[in-house]
């Protein structure tokens, strides 16, 4: 198709807000007579508040205010940015208070402060006394659920937050039937979204009485929802507002900050309160990523062929449920639509532990279920001595395959087509020979894997998106969208969707980046990839609704049908003739000014997309292992994606990058670290916590199989999250391929690769060779 | 409010600098860091928080040229010195040509450690020295970013490296 501003490189419409230090992030609002809240945290990983005692801190000069789980209204609600679920049987698990008295893991909110500065805030803290009755505590989910184990919270046997799952086909016939069977265990570690913004909110009441939150958030609407349950309000006099947003990725897809800091103002009679999370509290108490153990055994027939896999997965979600067993069921559902196994048992166990909750984080357990994956399927093919590429390719379901489950549809299916490419982008075949029978301390090894993920949440949650258009008299339009751009470039691709669909150069496309849920339409906000995919359809839905109603008006003009004009460049166009009729301009002066017939251009519309559509890719790696050392470095890496029709080139390029990064920081330097007695984080601050610098980035290349997906706007699919699947398995599986050793956890740091190259034997080999 | 600290010192003293070529006078507590007088107290809030501990770089201003961590960075230090945040690049509306080159390359994601890194480039180009492709990376190790894996920022500032060169050829001082 020919389009003259999709699959442009739009430049994005944040740029110079941005590069001048004038687009406004949360923080950088300031209203009169602020005030500051600071929080009191747990020094236990378990343990109940047995007295508190706030007199001292309350008479502290320049404190407004102190809260305490007595101060706060005793109702429980869920975290998780989720859509409302009217079924209550499908509602997040209601586990958190604002504050709380029994404290579940290191660092757990129990009393805060509002005052005139934070000097004064934090010293109130320490004029807070309380008296804990510690507990005994469990920090990983097989000591949680031994029997005896000290349960977090009361109504969940076993620390279980849930241990449902699904099959089809008989599993246990295909492990009868087989040739072979295959068993893995595979580990990944906890880790954080590090978004260089903090989490940060404030909120006061304004003049109506209304409850008004300025948060970081990826979901407004949802956070008005949530502080309204939290607190006991009405939901409608709780207004949130998002500004510019420092990144998320998926850590503001909860809501963490925003009732406390609302809370704060009411116990300040309504004065605004600032409550900026510091690093190391955006470490301990906002979310991160499930670390997971996943026990696979895979049946095959001796050529190869996958026939049934059962894959039993320990997730653990910390102290609170948050996105709580969302995670481990969405995760598990993203393979199916890859690989074509006739019987599938999957048996997931999402367990609370005294450790920081974990909840979304980009990929939303994707990236953990297929490292477990692909690592499996390359120690297969290892040791049935197949090559890697060609064991997935005999295993790739068809296009038009409906998963028995969700009932989704494949409609486009690009992942043969990135497999060859990615093969041939890294040279893989030449690279192989060059490889073959290194000995020396530095060796080279190639390794890839495959991912699938959907495009949005449909069947499992609503997938609802509001846009709404306002011409103006220039003919320009005014776009506000409920789905929220949080640096990943979403407001720029709905301006470019608007801007193809009514004919006007995208600097006529004004999009209202700043939301408030009073204005801004209704939409669940920024998550699950679902932005270009499902709120394109109401953009484009506008789009149309716009162009109809301006041919109308020009029909009026000229006599024409509006069947025979286009809108070309804001222009009216006879379409056989290509010939101007008048300008979009007149047409827009017309519906404000027209004495007689004078009605606004607007459409104020939504979708509610009941369909999916699956995005493939892969990731290509050369690295070059360091026996000595046990240091990795990725020498070339290529990440091949299928995500549809790509709507901006260079935004696409910039989240493949950084969702390779993030995963090649998981795969070979970050985790969160905790003291096996205490439970304490060892390192919550970016010193400490290696996220990756510049010089631990690889050049990341990427590529793109362009398909065309009849479900989404312009032919697109997912991409956001995407990226972060596959490179920390491709990554391991080369290290293997370099080396032999087969790894099972992640991050591979040095310290844990030279140990089992030592164990392994390869220093031994070493140093035999060169006596 | 305090007039004195624990150790019984005056804690409140003028500092005179400038910022973006103004000159300030202001009166500050000496415990306070160039990012709080800056931001809380002079509003440049295009200066960026992330950590106060010298670990990300959003902070980043340039002091007599100089990148600094202005959170690990007491104002009073900056007495009598030039400061220069994100807000006094552009001017009359005009982007410099490192803002150029970030806004091309599309070096910008969520824009939270934009200014930082931009200010750090900015003394590069204006160091009038050639730095090599590994030299930049670790100019610029200090800057975290969590969105872009630092492709498109490296790729900007040596677009931004690269034109300053060819200028200068241009014009020779």
């Amino acid at each position: 198709m020919d389009h003259k501003i999709v699959g442009k490189n739009t430049q994005r419409l944040d740029a110079v807000a941005k590069v001048t230090g004038r687009a406004m992030y949360t923080d950088d609002f300031f209203e009169r007579d602020m005030l500051v809240g600071k929080v009191l945290r747990s020094p236990h990983a378990h343990a109940r508040v047995t007295r508190i005692d706030a007199s001292k801190a309350k008479a502290l000069p320049g404190v407004v205010a102190v809260l305490t789980p007595a101060d706060l209204p005793k109702i429980k609600f869920a975290t998780a940015g989720h859509p409302w679920s009217l079924d209550p049987g499908h509602r997040d698990v209601e586990d958190r208070l604002i504050l709380t008295d029994k404290a579940r893991f290191v660092g757990d909110a129990i009393a805060a402060v509002v005052a005139e500065d934070l000097l004064t805030a934090e010293k109130a803290l320490h004029l807070i006394e309380v008296e804990y009755e510690v507990l005994p505590h469990v920090l990983t989910a097989e000591d949680a659920m031994a029997e005896g184990a000290p349960l977090l919270h009361e109504n969940r046997p076993g620390n279980i937050v849930s241990s449902f799952g699904v099959q089809f086909g008989d599993v246990e016939a295909e492990f009868q039937n087989a040739d072979v069977i295959f068993e893995g265990d595979y580990e990944t570690s906890i880790v954080q979204h590090c978004h260089i913004e903090s989490m940060s909110a404030y909120a006061f009441v304004d003049s109506d009485g209304r409850v008004v939150v300025n948060s970081s958030t990826q979901i407004p609407h949802i956070v008005r929802r949530i502080v309204a349950q939290a607190l006991g309000l009405s939901w409608g006099r709780v207004k949130v507002i998002k500004p510019y947003i420092g990144g998320g990725f998926g850590n503001k897809q909860d809501v963490v900050v925003e009732p406390l800091t609302a809370a704060m103002s009411l116990a300040a009679g309504g004065r605004p309160v600032r409550y900026c999370m510091t690093r190391e509290e955006v470490f301990i108490d906002t979310r991160t990523r499930h670390g997971m153990k996943l026990h696979l055994k895979t049946a095959l027939s001796r050529e190869g062929k996958l026939q049934g896999i059962h894959m039993q997965v320990l997730s653990n979600t910390g102290a609170y449920a948050s996105h709580g067993h969302s995670i481990a069921m969405s995760a598990g559902g993203k393979f199916r639509p890859l690989y074509d196994f006739r019987a599938i048992k999957y048996e997931p166990k999402t367990v609370y532990t005294n450790l920081p909750v974990a909840g979304a984080m980009r990929g939303y357990g994707t990236p953990q279920i297929f490292f477990a994956l692909e690592s499996h399927l390359d120690d297969i093919a290892r040791k049935l001595e197949m090559d890697p590429i060609e064991l997935r390719r005999k295993n790739l379901i068809k296009l038009g395959h409906q998963d028995p489950l969700t009932k989704n549809v494949v409609r486009s299916f690009g992942i043969p087509e990135c497999i060859a490419k990615g093969k041939e982008l890294i040279h893989w075949e030449e690279k192989k020979k060059v490889h073959q029978g290194q000995t020396g301390h530095l060796r080279r090894g190639l390794g890839m894997a495959c991912f699938a993920y959907a495009s949005g949440t449909h069947p499992v949650a609503l997938e609802l998106a509001g846009a709404r258009i306002v011409m103006n008299q220039d003919g320009s339009v005014t776009l506000q969208v409920g789905a929220t751009e949080i640096g990943q470039g979403s407001d720029t691709v709905f301006a470019q969707i608007t801007a193809e669909t009514l004919g006007l150069p995208v600097d006529m496309v004004h999009v209202v980046t700043t939301q408030d849920t009073d204005i801004t339409p209704f939409d669940s906000g920024a998550y699950a990839s679902r932005q270009t995919f499902v709120t394109g359809i109401a953009v484009r839905k506008a789009a149309l609704e716009v162009r109809a109603k301006v041919l109308e008006v020009a029909a009026r003009r000229t006599g024409l049908a509006p069947a025979e004009m286009d809108i070309r460049d804001r222009m009216i166009v006879e379409t056989s003739l290509g010939r101007t009729v008048c300008s979009l301009g007149d047409v827009a002066m017309d519906s404000f000014y027209d004495r007689l017939l004078a009605a606004p251009i607007t459409s104020d519309t939504s979708a509610n997309v009941r369909i999916n559509a699956m995005s493939y890719g892969a990731t290509f790696v050369e690295v070059e292992v360091d026996i000595q050392t046990g240091r990795v470095e990725v020498t070339e890496l290529w990440n091949i994606h299928d995500s549809g029709t790509i709507i901006n080139p260079k935004l696409a390029e910039g989240q493949v990058h950084g969702g390779v990064s993030m995963s090649l920081g998981a795969a070979l330097l970050e985790q969160m670290l905790f003291d096996s007695v205490t439970g304490k984080p060892l390192n919550p601050n970016l010193l400490d916590y290696k996220l990756p610098t510049v010089l631990d980035t690889p050049k990341i290349n990427a590529a793109f199989v362009e398909t065309f997906d009849a479900a989404g706007t312009f032919g697109s699919k997912s991409l956001g999250e995407c990226p972060t699947i596959s490179p920390a398995p491709a990554v391991r599986n080369a290290v293997m391929d370099a080396t032999g050793v087969a790894f099972h956890k992640i991050p591979l740091y040095p310290q844990v690769v030279f140990e089992k190259f030592r164990e392994a034997g390869l220093l031994a080999e070493r140093s035999v060779q060169h006596v | 409010m305090l007039t004195k600290n624990a150790a019984g010192v005056k804690a409140r003293k003028r500092l005179c600098m400038t910022v973006n070529g103004r000159a300030v006078e202001i009166e500050i507590d000496i415990r306070e860091s160039l990012l709080d007088v800056l931001r809380d107290r002079l509003q440049f809030t295009g200066v960026k928080q992330g950590c106060s501990v010298g670990e990300c770089g959003a902070c980043t201003v340039l002091l007599d040229g100089t990148p600094v961590n202005s959170c690990i960075y007491l104002a009073t230090w900056a007495h009598g010195k030039a400061v220069v945040t994100i807000e006094g690049l552009a001017q009359d509306g005009k982007l410099t040509p490192v803002q150029e080159a970030f806004v091309d390359e599309g070096a910008i994601q969520c824009g939270f450690c934009t200014p930082g890194v931009v200010l750090s480039t900015t003394a590069m180009v204006d160091s009038g020295k050639c730095f090599t492709h590994d030299e930049v990376r670790r100019e610029l190790s200090g800057h975290l970013c969590r969105c872009t894996g630092y492709q498109k920022i490296v790729d900007a500032a040596e677009r931004a490296l690269r034109e300053a060169d060819i200028a200068a050829d241009e014009h020779p001082v």
